[in-house]
């Protein structure tokens, strides 16, 4: 019976964390962007200053939610464990490359969701990509893949990456000259709810993927491998509410063209979407699930969440992220590139005999 | 004695799903994260299999077996 109660769990979760993103656009977030790991983080690389791209320039408190909301859950349920040490800077490159692949689409694989419950039928092509995707991870994970294992770290190391982001906070609030914050009506980094209801949409919701483990990977990765539903249960919920929220308040937009923040290009948001899905395979969870994970004092992610950053960072430096107006050649080239790296960390780390 | 210590989620279920191909009454498995132990019970579970956990440290000894 405590499936059962897992399974409510879940699907409750779920629904909060539909609702809650579909509230952060009428806040004022961008439009099917309550939630987007991958914007968010490119976002606030542009902040600092890591890239220089104008439209997306700002600390999203999101992100320092839920880090911080996973962290904290973590330490009342006594889950808090530092490990780290599973081929670390594999991880790293795995993270970037994910990265490229999330710019080619234009969103994670929570904003994916997100964009169909908005009616972004551009984000079908996402999404038939993201699961050959995870179908070609799921391929290597039954011949053996394998990162190899981790090993306990100090409740310091752990951390470390959640004390970054309290410095983040206080940056974002005290906006000191050297942030740069997108202005008024430049792209989508200036639109953002409040900081406060920004913070709290993801501290509630980095607990509630910490308790549910919720993953968009581990979704229809488990429904594969194992005919597992929970997680993918969560995946459904948070497509429904906010689906039904969008609904209600108008932000429901049925169509290919003109939607916001995205491109037409079906081709590139297939094959960007499958970057993804393998390369989050391969890491064992989305960028959300690496949040939750280094919340949890998980340095592994950590290090991804840095690939994360640095694969933002480059690919606005080198005129790889996708705009409005469709895929870029340098972005085509990346996505092509990842394929092969991610290919070939794939095949390298495929024993058939373990150990 | 399957031993997954270190390894994080889906990797301890796709060795105890390998490890079920030889059909066996009962396995012994080590793990050491609250997010393996509940992964490989669902997954036990549903493939008919009760399941005992005691801790010893950090890490969770299972047994899973058939009445």
């Amino acid at each position: 019976m405590k499936t059962k109660r897992e399974l409510l769990t879940i699907l409750i979760a779920g629904l909060v964390i539909g609702i809650i993103a579909a509230g952060l656009v009428i806040a004022g977030n961008p439009e099917n962007m309550g939630f987007c790991i991958a914007c968010f983080i490119r976002d606030t690389a542009g902040a600092l200053g890591v890239h220089r791209a104008e439209a997306v320039q700002y600390i999203r408190p999101e992100i320092i939610g839920l880090i911080l909301g996973a962290l904290i859950l973590a330490l009342v349920r006594k889950e808090y464990a530092p490990r780290g040490g599973s081929s670390p800077m594999t991880r790293f490159v795995l993270g970037f490359f994910v990265m490229i692949g999330c710019l080619m689409f234009l969103g994670c694989p929570f904003r994916m969701i997100l964009r169909l419950a908005g009616g972004d039928w551009n984000a079908i092509f996402g999404l038939i990509g993201f699961i050959l995707g995870i179908l070609a991870g799921v391929f290597f994970l039954n011949r053996g893949y394998s990162l190899k294992r981790t090993y306990q770290h100090t409740r310091l190391e752990g951390a470390v990456m959640p004390a970054i982001q309290i410095v983040l906070l206080v940056l974002l609030v005290a906006a000191p000259s050297f942030i740069f914050f997108t202005e008024p009506g430049v792209g989508p980094g200036a639109k953002h709810a409040a900081i406060a209801i920004s913070l709290a949409a993801g501290l509630i919701v980095g607990a509630l993927a910490q308790r549910t483990r919720l993953c968009m990977v581990g979704g229809i990765r488990d429904a594969v491998l194992f005919r597992e539903w929970k997680l993918l249960c969560g995946f459904v919920a948070i497509f429904a509410a906010a689906l039904v929220v969008n609904a209600i308040v108008g932000n429901f937009h049925p169509g290919f063209a003109g939607q916001p923040v995205a491109h037409t290009d079906g081709l590139w948001n297939l094959l960007g979407m499958l970057l993804v899905g393998f390369g989050s395979v391969l890491l064992g969870g989305c960028p959300l699930r690496q949040l939750v994970l280094t919340g949890e004092g998980n340095t592994d992610s950590a290090v991804t969440v840095l690939g994360l950053f640095m694969g933002a960072a480059f690919a606005h430096n080198f005129s790889m992220a996708s705009s409005g107006e469709g895929p870029t050649f340098n972005g085509k080239v990346g996505v092509a590139v990842g394929l092969a790296v991610v290919l070939v960390i794939a095949i390298v780390n495929t024993r058939k005999k373990e150990n | 004695m399957i031993d997954a210590r270190g390894l994080s989620c889906p990797e301890p279920v796709i060795r105890i799903k390998k490890a079920m191909a030889s059909k066996e009454k009962e396995y012994e498995m080590m793990v050491d994260n609250q997010t393996a132990l509940e992964n490989v019970t669902r997954f036990a579970q549903h493939n008919g299999y009760e399941v005992e956990y005691t801790r010893e440290g950090a890490d969770y000894r299972l047994r899973l077996y058939q009445s």
